[in-house]
């Protein structure tokens, strides 16, 4: 369930190949741009080349004119495949009936991630087309240009009058071909040291509206293939026994009764808890119910998650621990103010909870490669962890990435999770047949790797006029990348930016600024959740920001405008977003209106929500969306993600909660653990700024300002502030 | 023990207990994986499935209580409804990672087979039982709109 200290997997090996593991980081403007560097081992295996071949790296044309992209991304939903695809098609001039998208791996090289310095393949941080917008435009057009110099040669003609579009090779003269028939001639070509991109103008792929993704057929009729459905012959299902507490250890187990459960095959430790290998799924899940295990619980956490709060908020009454952004001198601008607001705002656990529970299957070859599928988020990261339990050198494990049924952060774990137990039970049973490690939702939601729980403290000062002269704000929480090979990279100064990202960057002109924050120790394992940060600090900041504006007796879209001078992209989606809604104009009797704003990713997004109160609880009936994340490569997909974002925002703020009972999570499936379902799903409407700023990420972005959009119209209804979330324990709702 | 299922028109005989959800048995046994496992106890829908025509959690449907029982999974759907179903789900881009949109397209053939013309409040009724945690809803809700809208046409 854990790795805990005392684990093996952290204290052991990851932490011994920390240094080889990471270079550094730097913090861009909000998002994050981090500087990954991998294990020497890893980065040597990959095959460096100054100019890649197109037709190796990033796209297979094969004999028959079908186009394979191979994509860096892992594809959860979100449209990664599509996105990039889309930046091939529109370069190498195909049609989209060739198209086809395969997960890529195990060659950082070619595939690290150009926005986390190239070095290390991963999906995260809403950087996908940020990403790839250049290295596989670069890449269509390489290969664009290489089926023209094969064209010219074969067919004795000028290059300058041949032309590609839809698939087809054509010359002025009439004389056309397939991409097949000269794919061979043009791999064996030079690749082209420069080659010239599209103009933004030419462009006929992207920003086309009525373009639909390629890949969603196979989602309508069942035929799609998730990790869960991966079947090799003569494969074993495992499911796993973890402990009933963060840092439980194995003490004994007796497998006695799980052995006569028909089906099944093993029964073996692992370093995380117990397997149970079976036939199949059910027959695992038969035997994991008959199985004994005694727990050593002596290190766990037993604390509930109302201790943890008591202790956060006790905590952010007193001075922050780390001081994260200090503009002017606050504290003296506070004391000489004409009127000092305060509020403290609690943020619970929160799972992923994505509709396929995590899994992974391992398969050792006959020639002794290892092969790993899965969602695979972090694949560079994942291989070395598998080497290193399986005592091969990195180029014998190959990494399958599939796509999978959802995430929201939860594949992307450092010490490899329910892949590193893939791995283990696959060894433990000496490499026998292939075996698939199958999660449970119970596994899933009481696994751990949650949005942390966080408390913040604000406090603003206004002058006689109502504007801001002082802001203050203490975060409390657990830090994400503690303890991880991320640490080095994310924290500095005592500050680890993925819980501070959007508390110290506000946005308003405000002359003295204090964000400061305090990290917490605790044993609940916590992980990056869908905007990470921005999850609180833009219910935190924004919310509390509505406060003061009333406190100030101003409008809170004005007030706020007038504060973002310096700050167009913030200002131009709240101004769109208040326009498309709008805002300040008379809605229908019990209808009230809540606005906010936030960056992050480097995308901008502003939520206006429209609510009424319905048996004392908040019903969301419309929200008004305003994006700019630059160049919209794909607007469908900026909508779908946007949408998607909002519904899954205003989920978790209307009713999801993770709680602990003396260390023991007290929600184990959706009766209990509630996010949104259709009944509360809004009306949606994306608006986008139109943008000749390079690409950003949507995946993320559209999560952080529905929650306070909400709170604010919750107070513009009733007078009252929700400051405890979710809305479902301070005020019902959900 | 064996059992006689007749899934998708065909029979198959498999040699499973008794107490193993049609789910289980549909994956692992039958072959057939676009029926999906999300939660194990009926709360979130992706294992949808048709007995004798009306939309059933296969995690909680026996296979000793499904002797004599028609079952559809969605690679056995057919007829109009599902196929114009199917087609404006893609038109429409509805599914996002696609997990639960076998169970979606279940629910949604279910219904509009019963319902030729639902409200928004029948859809929220009808799919309330099925999660989907990318929030499709929105497309959801749109996509029986339309799909009810073609077939009526």
């Amino acid at each position: 369930m854990l790795f805990s200290e005392h684990s093996p997997l952290k204290a052991g090996w990851i932490e011994a190949d920390r240094r080889q593991f990471l270079v550094g980081a730097a913090a861009s403007t909000g998002g994050l741009l981090i500087g990954f560097g991998v294990p020497t081992t890893v980065a040597s295996a990959a095959k460096k080349s100054a100019t890649p071949n197109p037709f190796s790296a990033y796209v297979q044309i094969g004999t028959d004119s079908k186009v394979t992209v191979f994509s860096s991304q892992m594809d959860k939903g979100q449209g990664a495949y599509h996105g990039l695809a889309t930046l091939v098609v529109e370069e190498l001039g195909a049609d989209w009936s060739q198209i086809n998208v395969v997960g890529a791996s195990g060659n950082p090289a070619l595939y690290g991630n150009p926005v986390w310095g190239g070095v290390a393949q991963g999906t995260g941080g809403s950087t996908s087309i940020a990403g790839g917008f250049d290295r596989y435009r670069m890449a269509g057009a390489a290969a664009r240009e290489m089926l023209v110099q094969a064209a010219a040669k074969s067919w004795g003609v000028s290059a300058k009058d041949i032309k590609v579009e839809k698939g087809k090779i054509n010359h002025a003269s009439g004389k056309s071909a397939a991409f097949g028939e000269l794919a061979a001639e043009a791999a064996k070509l030079p690749v082209p040291q420069k080659v010239a991109l599209k103009k933004p103008e030419e462009w006929t792929e992207i920003g086309d509206p009525q373009r639909r993704r390629f890949d969603t057929g196979p989602k309508t009729n069942g035929t799609h293939t998730f990790t869960i459905d991966v079947k090799l012959p003569g494969m074993l299902t495992a499911v796993i026994a973890h402990g009933p507490t963060f840092g439980a250890q194995v003490k004994s187990f007796d497998p006695a009764e799980t052995k006569k459960v028909r089906g099944v095959r093993d029964v073996v430790q692992i370093a995380t808890g117990v397997a149970v290998v079976a036939d199949h799924m059910w027959a695992a899940i038969k035997g994991r119910e008959a199985l004994k295990v005694e727990w050593d619980e002596s290190g766990s956490e037993k604390r509930s998650s109302t201790d943890i709060m008591n202790a956060y908020k006790a905590a952010a009454a007193k001075a922050p621990k780390a001081v994260a952004r200090k503009d002017g001198d606050a504290a003296k601008a506070m004391a000489s103010a004409d009127k000092v607001v305060e509020a403290t705002y609690e943020f619970p656990y929160l799972a992923h909870a994505a509709m396929e529970p995590l899994n992974a299957v391992v398969h050792k070859n006959d020639d002794g490669m290892v092969e790993v599928w899965g969602g695979h988020q972090i694949p560079d990261v994942y291989q070395f962890i598998a080497a290193k339990i399986t005592g091969l050198k990195p180029d014998k494990i190959k990494m399958n990435v599939m796509t999978t049924g959802g995430s929201f952060g939860r594949r992307a774990v450092a010490d490899g999770d329910v892949v590193a137990e893939a791995v283990m039970v696959a060894k433990a049973i000496g490499y026998k047949a292939p075996v698939k490690v199958q999660w449970t939702r119970e596994d899933d939601m009481t696994g751990g790797r949650y949005r942390p729980a966080y408390v913040h403290k604000l406090r603003a000062g206004l002058d006689d006029q109502g504007n801001i002269v002082a802001w203050e704000n203490h975060v409390v929480g657990q830090s994400i990348v503690a303890g991880t090979p991320f640490e080095q990279a994310l924290v500095q100064k005592g500050i680890d930016k993925t819980s501070i990202e959007g508390s110290d960057n506000v946005p308003y002109a405000i002359p003295n600024v204090s964000v400061g924050l305090t990290t917490t120790d605790v044993k609940v394992p916590v992980l990056w959740w869908r905007a990470v940060g921005s999850t609180h600090t833009a219910y935190a900041v924004e919310s509390f920001m509505d406060e003061v504006a009333a406190a100030a007796g101003k409008d809170p879209y004005e007030f706020r405008m007038a504060m973002l001078g310096k700050h167009p992209r913030h200002a131009g989606v709240l101004k769109l977003a208040a326009e498309k809604a709008g805002w300040g104009k008379p809605l229908p009797k019990g209808r009230f209106h809540g606005i906010a704003v936030h960056e992050s990713f480097s995308s901008y997004v502003a939520h206006v929500a429209e609510i009424s109160i319905e048996d004392g609880e908040a019903k969301v009936h419309k929200v008004t969306v305003a994006v700019d994340c630059g160049v919209v490569v794909n607007p469908d997909v900026v909508r779908a993600q946007i949408e998607g974002g909002t519904g899954f925002g205003v989920g978790s703020i209307l009713g999801e909660e993770i709680t602990l009972d003396q260390g023991r999570v007290e929600q184990v499936n959706y009766d209990a653990y509630t996010p949104l379902r259709i009944d509360a799903m809004p009306d949606i409407e994306v608006h986008m700024v139109p943008s000749t700023e390079r690409p950003t990420g949507v995946g993320e972005p559209g999560v952080p300002s529905i929650g306070p959009a909400i709170a604010n119209a919750y107070a513009a209804a009733t007078g009252n502030r929700v400051r405890a979330l979710p809305f479902s324990k301070s005020v019902g709702g959900a | 023990m064996t059992y006689t299922l007749k899934i998708n028109g065909e029979s198959k005989t498999l040699d499973v207990d008794g107490d193993m959800p049609l789910l289980w048995a549909i994956r692992d046994f039958a072959g057939m994986t676009g029926t999906k496992f999300g939660c194990g106890v009926a709360q979130c829908g992706a294992c949808t499935i048709h007995v004798d025509g009306s939309p059933t959690r296969s995690c909680q449907f026996r296979v000793e209580d499904a002797d004599g029982v028609e079952i559809t999974t969605i690679e056995g759907l057919s007829g109009d409804v599902a196929s114009t179903v199917q087609k404006v789900w893609t038109e429409m881009d509805v599914p996002q990672c696609g997990y639960c949109q076998s169970g979606q397209v279940m629910a949604a053939v279910a219904l509009l087979t019963e319902n030729k013309k639902p409200s928004n409040n029948d859809i929220d009724a009808a799919l309330s039982g099925n999660l989907c945690r990318c929030a499709t809803y929105h497309r959801i809700r749109a996509g029986i709109h339309e799909a009810a809208r073609q077939l009526e046409a």
